[in-house]
């Protein structure tokens, strides 16, 4: 059944309002996932199909010294053990990352995390393969860690990465963006300067669903299909052919259903290839799933950023530059997903959603003994960082310059005249208009009322906190000039065609990891070739099914893929014109579309409809010259520009003076991401990135001891938001297009995650103010709060 | 998934059963109730039963009853069940405000009171409310029931006076005319182990005068009650300044340890802090009680 958009329309958002191809329906995935019949990677069972576990390293800095494995292959249901020496007999110990690092499949020299790969099992159940575990006897030399990244380039911090030619220290990279000496200058002659350390912890998606493969390789053509939760197939796809050596057209990646993604699915962990490997020592198919504590110790965290923070201003309040060191943990390899030529991701779009004078970033790089990661938990590559930085800096403004935080934004904002707006760090932001979103929300949230009742409850002692947060995305990557991972350009393809009944099929190369893809991208195609969603089915996930791209994540769905199926279904409707003026016998430019339809200029009633070509393409039509006898189209779009959602958060909180325990009384959530598809969908995406962002802002850290042990390895330690923890979202919406993409659509899936964490930290610490707090980090545990209330804030490392 | 080693598995058919398997299967074998907390110590390898008895099916165990001067709480009685009872509300509210805090829905669906005591984790809340409200624990084993205080009963963490081959069965609480009482816990979130929680019980004379107080704290290194405050409270009328020097005195007898829920001196706060909360609110509430009684 189809929903069509029934909320009163925003008076703010003019005629770009009108959501596209059918508004809020339903979505198509829906009734299977609530009846309980999704299908994840846990639930592929195919014959014969053998088990594998992973043995993982207690420590998290030692060399490895022995391995024997003759117990573990005495049991009675083990088929095969395989280790770091096994590996590296078939050059397959190390693989590269997605940062032009490699990593170590299995230990072969040193352990450098706890809970790094050292051995994996194969056996007839997961039962078995699991106990095994318990049988393999390793000898470890443990060696000091490096745990705190603040001491990683001390002189004589022990080595890391030891295995990479010539290395002397634990340097990464460094990277900076915007003019120094520009920004420098305009430093040392403003009014008013203020600086900040704002540390942004290591996070962890935490997925419902772990990470998971099942390989099967048949040894008789030397076909792999390899089934795996991952949000890149294609990608996957051929790194796996120039890791493995098995050609690219004998590999077939699947993702099914996923369950939640959240950038822990891009990268490639050596559970899948080790799964891979398993399948062909034993030539059987081989499932590796792996439990709670092994995603949270081992797979990609997010974050693990301290940044060194200073912004000046005039002293009536013109923001006039910002700059900022930061230094990056990335574990012990450089994993991190993102464009190749940004070792930081977006981060230096941390210039925000104002006009500066001058901007600079310096990031540094370093390796630590901990899980490898960096780019992950809905983060658009870094712009979360970004943005949590610039938000606090100008609330921590605000505060010296005694301004309430909503004006000073407003009368820094960018203005609408000033689009497209080149930023002082290199970026084009495609389109915006900020004053309206920022008044939309505080008018939503009565934001002058909140100021009195603030004021009245500071008189009687109760603290009470209002946090604003505006953020600038940058999504949708990106431009193949500019952007690629491991030499693979971000653009995706789309493949449409339609049946001689005039249902339709369209194939994209991203994959949904709950995005809801099979709707929004049925509705494109739905509101641009005028069949109903309903009839058009949207396949994904498959490699052998589907047009080369690089995949879900950085929010690049709608901007990329949104862009290459709206354009697909576009040449369908053009080349419909022309088998519709042969069907006619007229000539293609005397018809005129409408939804759905061609038909004779000034003769509506001599037409037809999509289904009449289709069955003609396919027919016995006598089609003209040039046009082949289907009604399918392909295209492949290399995005123009990144795009740029935006959007006004204001969250209140009340604190309890006596415990320091944060209550989120209300979000208000203002989002801008151009085009609306599916209302209904966006507005799950808010909610969840919301939820997203409450967590991160009040609870959820992965900490490290001394030793370097893992102190978030299960839900009892990492402690991710329940429905108690968070109010009824308060969203709404205005609609600035994006001026390049074919439908104006700018891409949602992160805005909420990146732009809401400010907000809530931003209301703590306003709800401090009395106690003299400028600035405390996250996460807002009662005991850190309570902490910061004694004048006693600290970094959480 | 997480995946326990192996384990042989028994359901129990009655308390008598119960206690033979318990018996016949010696030292490695664990009883399982709600198995809220046992079952995820499975999967992460922590505790290794050979045996498992399943004592589910003991709906003997699962009642709730005034009679005369206590209250019997068989020791499968569900947290749900608790929560949810009108005698308990009245007269006990510290079970239901306690209740209302351990974790969430689904696990107060399983988990049991006894369970929850024979657990004895130093983050459990149902410990500190029965030595508040001076429970006793009726145990069976072998050689017949026996009755224990709290204080006999509780010996710290993880460890109760439980044998091996015996069973908590119920658990009895006196019923006090005029009295009240209140429990309240910090937490990170909804469902984490407490950081710091407190819970009290007063019993007010005709006079309006404290005649009996108790008060007990969670998750703090205190495996009793904090006794130093009946000396003070006693014979004195509820006042805000004893309040806050019985918070005092609790944040001086408590000895918590530094984690990932707070320092110490936070702890030591949340001791003062919830004390003086409890107290205040089990003051009002035996002072509503008795006005009760009055009408």
């Amino acid at each position: 059944m189809t929903i069509l958009e029934d909320r009163p329309s925003n008076p703010a958002a003019g005629d770009h309002d009108r959501p596209i191809g059918h508004g809020r329906m339903q979505r198509k995935e829906d009734p299977r996932f609530v009846r309980g019949k999704g299908h994840y990677i846990d639930d592929i069972v195919l014959p014969g199909m053998l088990h594998g576990a992973i043995l993982r390293a207690p420590v998290a800095h030692a060399r490895l010294v022995s391995i024997d494995t003759t117990e573990a292959l005495a049991h009675p249901k083990v088929l095969a053990v395989i280790t770091g020496s096994d590996l590296q007999a078939l050059g397959l110990a190390w693989a590269p990352t997605l940062s032009m690092d490699v990593q170590a499949v299995l230990v072969t020299d040193k352990v450098r995390f706890q809970g790094q790969e050292v051995a994996f099992v194969v056996a007839e159940d997961r039962y078995a393969a699991r106990d095994a575990l318990e049988l393999i006897e390793v000898e470890y030399d443990v060696l000091p860690p490096v745990v705190d990244a603040r001491k990683a380039m001390d002189p004589g911090a022990p080595v890391i990465r030891d295995d990479l030619e010539g290395r002397t220290d634990n340097h990464i990279f460094d990277w900076e963006a915007g003019n120094k000496a520009e920004t420098d200058a305009v430093f040392a002659s403003a009014d008013v300067v203020v600086k900040q350390e704002i540390v942004y912890p290591r996070v962890h998606p935490a997925p419902m669903e772990t990470c998971g493969a099942v390989a099967d390789f048949d040894p008789i053509d030397g076909r792999l299909t390899l089934y795996e939760t991952t949000q890149a197939p294609h990608a996957h796809r051929t790194l796996f052919a120039m890791v493995s050596g098995i050609p690219e057209h004998k590999i077939r990646v699947v993702s099914p259903d996923i369950g939640g993604g959240f950038g822990n699915k891009v990268g490639i962990y050596p559970g899948y290839i080790l799964a891979v490997v398993g399948s062909i020592v034993t030539g059987k198919p081989v499932k590796w799933v792996e439990d709670r504590s092994e995603n949270l110790m081992s797979t990609s965290f997010a974050r693990d950023y301290i940044m060194q923070g200073e912004i000046a201003a005039t002293k009536d309040g013109k923001i006039l530059a910002l700059r900022t060191n930061v230094l990056a943990d990335h574990g012990a390899f450089n994993a991190t997903a993102q464009p190749t030529k940004y070792p930081a991701g977006f981060f230096h779009i941390f210039t925000g959603s104002y006009d500066l004078a001058a901007a600079h970033c310096t990031v540094t790089g370093v390796y630590t003994n901990k899980a490898p990661g960096g780019v992950a938990y809905a983060c658009s590559f870094r712009v979360t960082e970004a943005v949590y930085l610039v938000e606090r800096m100008v609330d921590i403004l605000a505060r010296k310059l005694d301004m309430d935080p909503a004006e000073l934004r407003l009368r820094n904002f960018i203005k609408k005249e000033q689009f497209p707006y080149a930023n002082k760090t290199g970026w084009e932001y495609d389109s915006g208009d900020y004053e309206p979103t920022m008044r939309l929300s505080m008018k939503m949230a009565g934001y002058d009322e909140l100021r009195r009742e603030q004021k009245e409850k500071r008189e009687r002692g109760e603290l009470m906190g209002i946090g604003i947060s505006f953020f600038t995305e940058t999504v949708g990557a990106g431009p193949r000039k500019d952007m690629d991972i491991l030499g693979l350009g971000m653009a995706d393809g789309a493949e449409l065609r339609i049946h001689p009944t005039g249902k339709a099929v369209v194939r994209i190369s991203v994959q949904s990891q709950g995005q809801g893809h099979e709707t929004t991208f049925a509705q494109i195609v739905a509101e641009e070739i005028g069949i109903p969603p309903e009839d058009i089915d949207v396949v994904h996930g498959d490699t052998d099914q589907t047009p080369f791209g690089l995949g879900t994540y950085g929010s690049r769905s709608t901007p990329v893929s949104g862009a290459a199926v709206a354009l697909v279904a576009r040449k369908v409707r053009e080349k419909a014109r022309f088998i519709a003026a042969a069907m006619l016998e007229t000539r293609p430019e005397d018809l005129e579309w409408e939804k759905g339809r061609w038909f004779v200029k000034g003769d509506p009633s001599v037409g037809k409809t999509m289904a009449e070509i289709a069955m003609g393409a396919h027919g016995t039509v006598a089609l003209p010259e040039g046009i082949d006898g289907n009604l399918d189209a392909e295209v492949t779009y290399d995005p123009p520009n990144l795009t740029f959602p935006f959007g006004a958060y204001i969250c209140v909180v009340d604190v309890d003076p006596g415990t320091g325990h944060v209550k989120v009384r209300r979000f208000i959530a203002v989002d801008d991401c151009g085009t609306r598809i599916n209302p209904m969908i966006i507005e799950g995406q808010i909610h969840g990135g919301l939820t997203d962002g409450v967590g991160m802002a009040l609870m959820e850290i992965i900490e490290f001891d001394a030793e370097g042990n893992c102190l978030g390895g299960s839900f009892m330690d990492y402690l991710i938001p329940t429905a108690m923890e968070v109010p009824d979202w308060e969203t709404g919406f205005t609609v600035t297009p994006s001026p390049h993409h074919p439908i104006g659509a700018k891409g949602v899936g992160e805005s909420a995650t990146v732009g809401s964490p400010p907000a809530v930290v931003n209301a703590v610490v306003d709800a401090l103010a009395p106690f003299g707090v400028v600035h405390m980090d996250m996460p807002c545990t009662p005991a850190r709060v309570w902490e910061a209330m004694q004048g006693r804030t600290r970094p959480p490392v | 998934m997480q995946i326990p080693a192996p384990f042989d598995y028994v359901r129990a058919s009655s308390v008598d059963n119960a206690l033979a398997l318990l018996d016949r299967h010696g030292a490695e074998s664990r009883v399982v109730a709600g198995g809220h907390s046992l079952l995820p110590m499975m999967k992460l390898r922590l505790a290794r039963p050979d045996w498992l008895i399943d004592i589910n099916d003991l709906f003997e165990l699962d009642y709730l009853l005034v009679d005369g001067p206590v209250m019997r709480i068989g020791a499968m009685t569900r947290h749900t069940t608790l929560l949810e009872s009108d005698d308990v509300r009245r007269l006990f509210p510290i079970i239901c405000d306690a209740e209302r805090v351990i974790a969430d829905p689904i696990v107060r669906n399983r988990g049991t009171i006894g369970g929850s005591l024979c657990q004895a984790d130093p983050a459990e809340d149902l410990s500190t409310v029965c030595h508040v409200l001076e429970a006793v624990a009726v145990v069976r084993g072998p050689a017949g029931e026996r009755m224990l205080s709290m204080a006999e009963f509780h010996r710290g963490p993880y460890e109760t006076a439980v044998a091996q081959n015996e069973l908590l069965i119920e658990v009895r609480v006196p019923i006090r005319a005029g009295s009240g009482s209140a429990y309240e816990k910090v937490e990170r979130r909804v469902g984490d182990w407490a950081v710091a929680a407190a819970g009290a019980s007063v019993t007010l004379a005709g006079d309006g005068t404290i005649s009996q107080v108790a008060v007990g704290l969670t998750a703090v290194g205190l495996d009793h009650n904090v006794t130093e405050v009946e000396a003070i409270l006693v014979g004195q009328a509820p006042a805000e300044t004893l309040f806050i020097e019985a918070g005092r005195l609790a944040s001086l007898a408590c000895d918590p340890l530094a984690d990932q829920r707070g320092p110490i001196d936070y702890k030591r706060h949340l001791a003062d802090e919830l004390t003086r909360r409890v107290l205040r609110v089990s003051c009002s509430r035996a002072a509503a009680s008795v006005s009760d009684i009055t009408i």
